[in-house]
């Protein structure tokens, strides 16, 4: 047993500082930068939550977790406890845990970081998960509860149509998922990197829900091998997850050139197809010492800090706003900035420039100075005129976003989309078809791995009420 | 897990596969393709659906062994199975009634060539179809194209088949030839290839379609390595092609792109035939 502290000494524990590998060491390779807490430094942190009454922390999250619950159950030594409450409220909790930006979300409300530092609620989350991963035996069994007799398919095997598929195999659904790509976890797969989110949390999470009796068919493109119209006539729901997609383009001279990538396809080279890391992966990658990856989101810092493990001297991203606007995660930009990343700010690209055989050279750029709000509140960035300067690259990774996917969408014209190409959707979740159901980034555009999983634990719901009412003819 | 029911040999380098893949044979239309890896950890591979039969659930697939990858491919013997097929991807060629076409193509472009001719004369149109290839040895399918053309035309470099020389020389006397001007061309081949014949048709004002293959790694849409200036738009082959309208295409663009791994992949190909023992000479995979 631990001793009980009382509430001066609450108060006077410091944040928890997650040990993570030295930049040097994980520079050269694609470990997690983040190890985890020790149950000794969990311990402790659990204890600086004042439990507050009105849980000011809760509304933050999207998916609605237990925040000061299972927080208590850690704090009085109940791991089992504090596990089975996280699990109930959020079933990728190992993945939340590690991409969430906590610090936007719960953390930012937390009482604690009125005056001071909030308590790491999200290293709290990644602890209790990991923990359950390890103690499954310690928990009550997850099983799905009986059989309903109605059948779903869920489309993409991201984070949306993982907790979808979750939600509805417990419920006593017969879940089916399609996925396009050849391996499971999209976006958590391909995108994230794995010094972000290890594969093997991925597969774990996938073989939970197998273990739970879902089916997972990869290979299997929606709109292409099966439309949607077939999907209806085999199934009682259908819940849409296939996410974003489609590159937005840079528009800019020079976006052709051999070395220019779209983050998309860096990425997927680098995480699903292992190029470059693994010398099993006959997938090729071009690598070269001076990377520049145009945007200021999570995708950018991904994909240079990516092209840094792969060996890039100067590995730069080049942003057009200041680091007051960046949307990337501050963990994600302190990491690279650790890891020798160069921040080029206020600048924006507007050529790029090629050697005498079609290979990048260098960025033409502009800089910035920002003037007044824009549309998202953000002040605009404005050229200074006569500041145009080149930046040596011999790759440049265009990070600026995604559109919407129209391979689906196209082929099930009943589905009413939005002027973005986006699935319109009513408050629950329902498309403009009758038991299809649709959520994450297809309907929202780019979005985060959270809301999307908000998404997939509501359309479980819905989706369920709906069977319900609709008896199967 | 996609079961390989044959696996034939049929000129230098070139297979013909047939696939078990239910769904694809099912919903497949000429002009689509499907992306293949064989194992874990190999490339994906863009493939055009030469053929299917619904009813035996089969595709029926051409490959050439150009890379490592595909040399792995072809390499697996009938019974052994696929890892991944994923498809059908792209858009169906458009089959409408034009009259006269021509149907021209190089090399291994040939097998993507055949549903689109057999399509075109199924659509009523008049169907001459040249063929072209380095030597007799490497000419492939002029059985089955002779079935299904009108007329069928065959050219070699070094003139062990047909007429000597390339596929373009026929073309320019068929275009030149009052009686036997089409209403439509269509390429599909090495990009030089397809270039020219964009090149000739475009002073005649001929509808021209290519069928183009650049570097691809998920074929829905999603990463962008497929892209390609169509006049002053870029435009994703996965999702907005494979096929385009010949005379907006950026050929040296496109063939600019499709060179951008040539150093790696000579080096894995060397590798391949080794592991496979097509060489004796000691290689090394960096
Ligand atoms: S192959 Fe990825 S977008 Fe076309």
């Amino acid at each position: 047993m631990r001793k009980i502290i009382t509430p001066q000494e609450r108060m006077a524990i410091k944040r928890v500082v997650m040990p993570q590998l030295a930049a040097e060491v994980r520079t050269r390779n694609f470990e997690e930068v983040n190890c985890g807490l020790s149950s000794n430094q969990a311990f402790t942190e659990a204890n600086r939550c004042l439990q507050c009454k009105n849980r000011p922390c809760v509304p933050g999250c999207p998916v609605g977790v237990s925040i000061p619950e299972f927080i208590c159950a850690l704090a009085s030594d109940d791991v089992p406890r504090s596990a089975q409450i996280l699990q109930q409220d959020n079933p990728l909790a190992s993945v939340c845990g590690r991409v969430c930006p906590q610090e936007t979300q719960c953390e930012r409300l937390c009482a604690r970081g009125k005056k001071g530092e909030s308590v790491a609620i999200g290293y709290l989350e990644r602890y209790v998960a990991d923990w359950a991963m390890c103690h499954q035996e310690k928990l009550l069994p997850d099983q799905a509860s009986g059989t309903t007799g109605k059948s779903v398919v869920v489309v993409g095997s991201g984070p949306a149509g993982l907790t979808a598929a979750g939600g509805l195999v417990r419920l006593g659904h017969t879940v089916t998922i399609f996925e396009a790509l050849h391996d499971t976890g999209g976006v958590l797969r391909y995108g994230i990197p794995e010094f972000r989110l290890p594969k093997k949390i991925i597969d774990h999470e996938v073989a939970l829900l197998v273990s739970l009796g879902v089916t997972i068919e990869c290979n299997v493109i929606i709109g292409k091998t099966l439309t949607i119209a077939e999907l209806r006539n085999q199934f009682d729901a259908i819940f849409i997850a296939n996410g974003a997609g489609l590159p937005v383009m840079l528009k800019i001279p020079g976006e052709n050139l051999k070395g220019v990538y779209a983050a998309n396809e860096f990425l997927t080279r680098v995480n699903l197809m292992e190029a470059g890391r693994s010398n099993n992966s006959s997938t090729p990658i071009i690598k070269r010492r001076e990377v520049a990856v145009i945007g200021g989101g999570n995708t950018a810092i991904d994909c240079v800090r990516t092209a840094r493990r792969l060996g890039a001297e100067h590995a730069m991203i080049v942003y057009r706003r200041s680091e007051a606007e960046i949307p990337a995660r501050t963990e994600e930009i302190r990491h690279a900035m650790e890891e020798g990343v160069e921040f080029v700010m206020l600048t924006a690209p507007i050529e790029i420039l090629a050697t005498k055989d079609g290979w990048v050279s260098a960025l033409r750029c502009r800089k910035m100075e920002l003037g007044s709000p824009d549309d998202s509140g953000r002040r605009r960035p404005q050229a200074v005129n006569g500041s145009d300067f080149e930046q040596p690259a011999g790759i440049v990774i265009n990070a600026i976003g995604t559109g919407a996917n129209p391979l689906l969408t196209a082929t099930a014209p009943d589905i009413t989309l939005n002027d973005q190409g986006n699935i319109r959707v009513n408050s629950n979740g329902e498309t403009s078809i009758s038991g299809v159901f649709a959520g994450g980034d297809i309907v929202r555009g780019g979005a985060t791995v959270i809301l999307a999983m908000g998404d997939g634990k509501r359309a479980a719901v819905t989706i369920d009420e709906y069977l319900g009412q609709h008896p199967h003819t | 897990m996609f079961k390989i029911i044959s696996n034939d040999n049929i000129s230098e380098n070139l297979h013909k596969m047939v696939v078990l893949a239910p769904r694809i044979a099912r919903s497949r239309k000429p002009g689509q393709f499907v992306i293949v890896r064989l194992t874990e950890g190999e490339e994906r591979i863009p493939l055009t659906i030469s053929d299917a039969d619904p009813e035996a659930g089969t595709i029926t697939l051409f490959v050439q062994a150009a890379g490592a990858s595909t040399r792995n491919i072809v390499s697996t013997e009938a019974g052994g199975s696929i890892r991944d097929v994923a498809g059908p991807l792209g858009n169906p060629s458009r089959i409408i009634f034009w009259g006269r076409v021509i149907c021209v193509g190089g090399g291994v472009g040939t097998a993507v060539l055949l549903p689109l001719a057999r399509a075109l004369r199924e659509a009523g149109n008049d169907v001459t179809t040249i063929i072209g290839a380095r030597s007799s040895r490497h000419i492939i399918l002029s059985d089955e194209l002779k079935r299904i053309s009108n007329a069928l035309i065959v050219t070699t470099e070094d003139g062990s088949l047909g007429t000597k020389g390339f596929v373009t020389t026929p073309l320019a006397n068929l275009l030149a030839d009052p009686e036997h001007v089409p209403q439509a061309v269509f390429a599909v081949g090495p990009v030089p290839m397809m270039k020219a014949i964009a090149e000739m048709t475009r002073i005649k004002a001929i509808e021209t379609i290519a069928s183009l293959n650049p570097i691809m790694i998920d074929g829905t849409g999603m990463c962008g390595g497929c892209r390609v200036m169509i006049g002053e738009e870029i435009r994703f082959a996965c999702v907005d092609g494979p096929e385009f309208n010949a005379h907006l295409v950026d050929f040296d663009g496109l063939s600019d792109r499709m060179s951008s791994y040539r150093a790696e992949e000579t080096l894995n190909f060397k590798a391949a035939e080794c592991k496979i023992g097509l060489t004796t000479k000691p290689c090394v995979k960096s």
